[in-house]
C-alpha cells in the first residue's frame, strides 16, 4: 500500500465536514473523490497532504512520498517555465525536467515567462511539476480548471504514465477525466453528523 | 534550500521592489531629516547615527510583508510546506533572502548616506559594523512576524503594529554602537550585547516563525 | 491528584458553574479592599515631609504597576497551558487579561506622569522604568491587535500564544536594554518584602490593602472576562452548526 487513510475526520473553519473516511491506494491505482461542492474534498486532501491537522483518525504512507496540487499552482510569474519546473526539480531532489516539459507539451514554452502565460497553459504547469517530484502518491485537487479537452487527456495521460510506473494518485474533481480504470469514492456517505446544539460541556465546536 | 535561495534572489532582482523600494526609502527618510530639524552641521552630525539606525529600521519594515504574503497567494507557500524542505529551513532562508535583498544593501548605503548627515570620521566604520551585525536581526525577527500575518487581508499595517516592540533592543545596543563610534567612546558592551541579540534571535526565532507558519497554512 | 482536579476547571461548564458562585464573593472583596484602601490612604496618611500629598498617588500608582506586569505574566501561563494541554479557557483567560492589563498599564503611566510633575517637574522622562512601562502598552497593543484580526478562534489563540512567549522574552531583554541605554530618575523600588523600612509602616500597611484590593479588582475583571468570551465564543460556535444545517 502507497496509502492507507483510516477513520479519518477533518474540519474546515472549526465544524467537522467529513467522519469515518478509509480509503487505501496500492501501487498503479487511481481514486477518484466525488462529492458536492462544501463537501470537504479539499480539507481532505489538506489533512492527507499533512497541512492541517485531522480531527481523528490517520493516514499512512511512506516517508516524503507524497505530493500535493491544489487550487493554487505556486508558479512565480517572473520566472520562465523551465525555470519554474527546474526549481521544484531541486526542492525535490531531481534534475531531469524534459519528461515533465514533454508530456505537457511545454517545450514551445519553456523560455518565456511564466507570467505571459494563458490560464490552461499555467495549469498545465502546474501539474507538471507533479511529474518532476519524483514522489509516489499524487494528490491532487481539481487539477483540470482551465484545461481544454485536448489538455485533459494530456493530463490523463501523465497520471497513466505514473500509474504505470508504478505510482498512485487520489483526484478531487467533478468532470470525466477518461481514466477509466480508476475506482470512484463518493464522499456523500462520509458527511459529517451536525453537532448538537445543546451541549455546553466540553469543547466549543 | 539553496534552490529556495537562488529562486528568491532572482526573483527579488527580476520583479524589482526589493532592492530599489528598500534603499530609495532610507535614502528619503534621510534626506527629510534635515528639511525637519533644520540644516545645522553640529546638530546633524550628533543624531547622524541615530536616523540611519531608524531609517535602516523603517526600510527593512517596508518589505516585510512580501516575505511570504506572495508565496502565499500563488500558493507556493502550500507546496514548499509539503516538500522535503524543513519549515525552519524555509523561513530561515527566507530571512536570509530578506537581508541580502534589504538589509546588506541598507549597510552599503549607510555610509554614503552618512555623509549627507555629517557624520563624523571615525563613526563610519562603526556605522557599518553596527548595522551589519543588527540588521540580520531585524530581518529573522521581521520574518516572525512576516509569518504571523501571512494569511491576513490588511496584514501591513498590523505588522508593523507587532514587530515594532520587538525591534526595541536591537536598534538600542544597535544605535549605541553607532553613537559610542561616532563620539569615540568605548562600545565594547553594546557591540557585545548587539552581536548576542542577533545571533539569539537567528538561533531561535526561526522554531517560533516556523510554527506560527504551520498555524497559518493548516 | 490534588493538581489534576485543577484541570476540571478548564471545562467551560465547570468554569462558568464554578465562578458563579465565587465571582459575587471576590467582585465585593475588591469593592471593599479597593475602599478601604484608597480612602486610608489617601485620607488618614500624614503628609510625607519631603513630597507632601502628591506622595498619596502611590496608591493608585503602585499596584496598577504591579498589575499590568502581573497580568502579563499570568498571559504568558495561561498561554503555556494553551500550547501544552490546548484548554479553550486557558486561551480565552489569556485573551480577557489583556485588555484589562493594557488599561492597568494605562493607570500606571498616567499617574506616574501626574506624580513626577511636581516631582521631577517635567510630565515624561526617558526614564527606565518608565521607558519600559511605555513599551509594554505596546507589547499589549500588538497582543490584543492579533487576537482581533484573525477570524478562526484555535488559530488565534496558537498565534498569539506563541505572540506571547516570544514577547515575553524580547519585553525581558527591552527592559535591560533600556536599563543600559539610560539610568534614570526614577526611585528605587518602593517595595519589596526585605525591604521594607523604604517606606514607613504608616504608608506601608494602607498600600497593601490598595495592592490587595488591585488584585482582586483585577481576578474579578478577568473572570468577567473570560465568561464573556466563553459565551462569545459558544455563540460562534452556535451559529457555525446552524450554517452547517442550512
Amino acid at each position: 500500500m502507497l496509502l492507507r487513510v483510516t477513520d479519518m475526520a477533518v474540519a474546515r473553519g472549526g465544524v467537522p465536514v467529513l467522519e469515518g473516511v478509509g480509503l487505501a491506494l496500492a501501487p498503479g491505482e487511481a481514486l477518484i473523490l466525488r462529492g458536492p461542492n462544501g463537501i470537504g474534498k479539499t480539507t481532505l486532501l489538506r489533512g492527507i497532504a499533512g497541512l492541517q491537522p485531522a480531527l481523528s483518525g490517520r493516514a499512512e504512507a511512506a516517508p516524503e512520498s507524497l505530493v500535493y496540487a491544489g487550487h493554487a499552482d505556486g508558479i512565480k510569474s517572473a520566472l520562465s517555465v523551465a525555470e519554474n519546473l527546474e526549481f521544484w526539480a531541486r526542492v525535490f531532489g531531481t534534475t531531469d525536467i524534459s519528461r515533465a516539459i514533454a508530456a505537457f507539451a511545454l517545450g514551445p514554452l519553456a523560455t518565456r515567462p511564466a507570467g505571459a502565460l494563458s490560464a490552461g497553459q499555467k495549469r498545465r504547469l502546474g501539474l507538471a511539476r507533479l511529474l518532476v517530484t519524483g514522489r509516489a502518491v499524487w494528490l491532487l485537487d481539481e487539477p483540470t480548471v482551465s484545461l481544454d479537452t485536448e489538455a485533459v487527456a494530456m493530463f490523463a495521460g501523465a497520471v497513466r504514465g505514473h500509474l504505470a510506473a508504478g505510482g498512485a494518485a487520489l483526484i478531487a474533481t467533478h468532470i470525466e477525466l477518461g481514466l477509466t480504470e480508476a475506482r470512484i469514492l463518493d464522499l456523500a456517505p462520509y458527511r459529517a453528523a451536525p453537532l448538537g446544539m445543546d451541549d455546553f460541556d466540553g469543547v466549543f465546536l | 534550500m539553496i534552490a529556495l535561495l537562488t529562486r528568491d534572489m532572482r526573483l527579488a532582482v527580476r520583479a524589482g521592489g526589493g532592492f530599489g523600494l528598500g534603499l530609495a526609502f532610507f535614502l528619503i527618510v534621510v534626506v527629510l531629516v534635515p528639511f525637519g530639524v533644520g540644516p545645522q552641521s553640529a546638530l546633524l552630525s550628533k543624531i547622524a547615527p541615530g536616523i540611519l539606525w531608524l531609517g535602516a529600521l523603517l526600510a527593512c519594515l517596508l518589505s516585510l510583508d512580501r516575505i511570504f504574503a506572495l508565496d502565499h497567494e500563488d500558493g507556493s507557500l502550500d507546496l514548499l510546506a509539503t516538500s522535503p524542505l524543513p519549515m525552519e529551513g524555509i523561513v530561515s532562508v527566507k530571512a536570509l533572502a530578506h537581508w541580502l535583498t534589504t538589509g546588506l544593501p541598507l549597510v552599503l548605503a549607510a555610509p554614503v548616506l552618512g555623509v549627507l548627515l555629517s557624520l563624523p570620521v571615525q563613526g563610519f566604520g562603526w556605522l557599518v559594523v553596527s548595522l551589519a551585525l543588527g540588521t540580520p536581526a531585524l530581518s529573522v525577527i521581521g520574518t516572525f512576524g512576516a509569518a504571523l500575518t501571512v494569511g491576513l487581508k490588511r496584514g501591513g499595517l498590523l505588522l508593523s503594529l507587532l514587530v515594532l516592540p520587538l525591534y526595541v533592543p536591537t536598534l538600542i545596543f544597535g544605535a549605541e554602537v553607532a553613537r559610542r563610534g561616532a563620539e569615540g567612546m568605548a562600545l565594547g558592551t553594546p557591540l557585545a550585547l548587539l552581536a548576542g541579540i542577533t545571533c539569539g534571535t537567528i538561533a531561535l526565532l526561526p522554531f517560533a516563525s516556523a510554527a506560527v507558519l504551520r498555524v497559518n497554512l493548516r | 491528584m490534588k493538581l489534576n482536579a485543577l484541570w476540571e476547571y478548564a471545562n467551560p461548564k465547570k468554569f462558568i458553574d464554578t465562578t458563579d458562585r465565587v465571582l459575587p464573593w471576590v467582585a465585593w472583596a475588591a469593592a471593599v479592599t479597593l475602599v478601604v484602601g484608597l480612602v486610608w490612604g489617601f485620607f488618614f496618611t500624614p503628609d510625607d515631609y519631603k513630597q507632601g500629598s502628591t506622595v498619596k498617588i502611590i496608591y493608585l500608582h503602585v499596584p496598577a504597576a504591579l498589575m499590568a506586569i502581573n497580568a502579563w505574566l499570568m498571559m504568558l501561563v495561561t498561554s503555556l497551558v494553551w500550547i501544552v494541554r490546548r484548554h479553550h479557557v486557558s486561551a480565552l483567560a489569556a485573551r480577557a487579561a489583556a485588555p484589562v492589563g493594557m488599561v492597568m498599564t494605562l493607570i500606571a503611566l498616567a499617574t506616574g506622569a501626574l506624580w513626577g510633575q511636581p516631582m521631577w517637574g517635567t510630565w515624561w522622562a526617558w526614564d527606565p522604568r518608565l521607558t519600559s512601562f511605555l513599551i509594554l502598552f505596546l507589547f499589549y497593543l500588538g497582543y490584543i491587535a492579533l487576537w482581533e484580526a484573525i477570524e478562526n478562534d484555535d488559530t488565534a489563540a496558537d498565534l498569539t500564544s506563541i505572540l506571547c512567549l516570544v514577547g515575553s522574552v524580547f519585553a525581558l531583554l527591552s527592559r535591560y536594554a533600556v536599563n543600559f541605554w539610560n539610568q534614570g530618575l526614577h526611585q528605587g523600588a518602593s517595595l519589596s518584602l526585605d525591604k521594607q523600612e523604604n517606606v514607613h509602616d504608616v504608608f506601608w500597611y494602607p498600600l497593601l490593602v490598595a495592592m490587595a484590593g488591585f488584585v482582586l479588582l483585577f481576578v474579578a475583571l478577568v473572570l468577567v472576562r473570560t465568561r464573556t468570551e466563553i459565551r462569545a465564543r459558544r455563540m460562534r460556535a452556535l451559529e457555525a452548526r446552524e450554517r452547517m444545517r442550512a
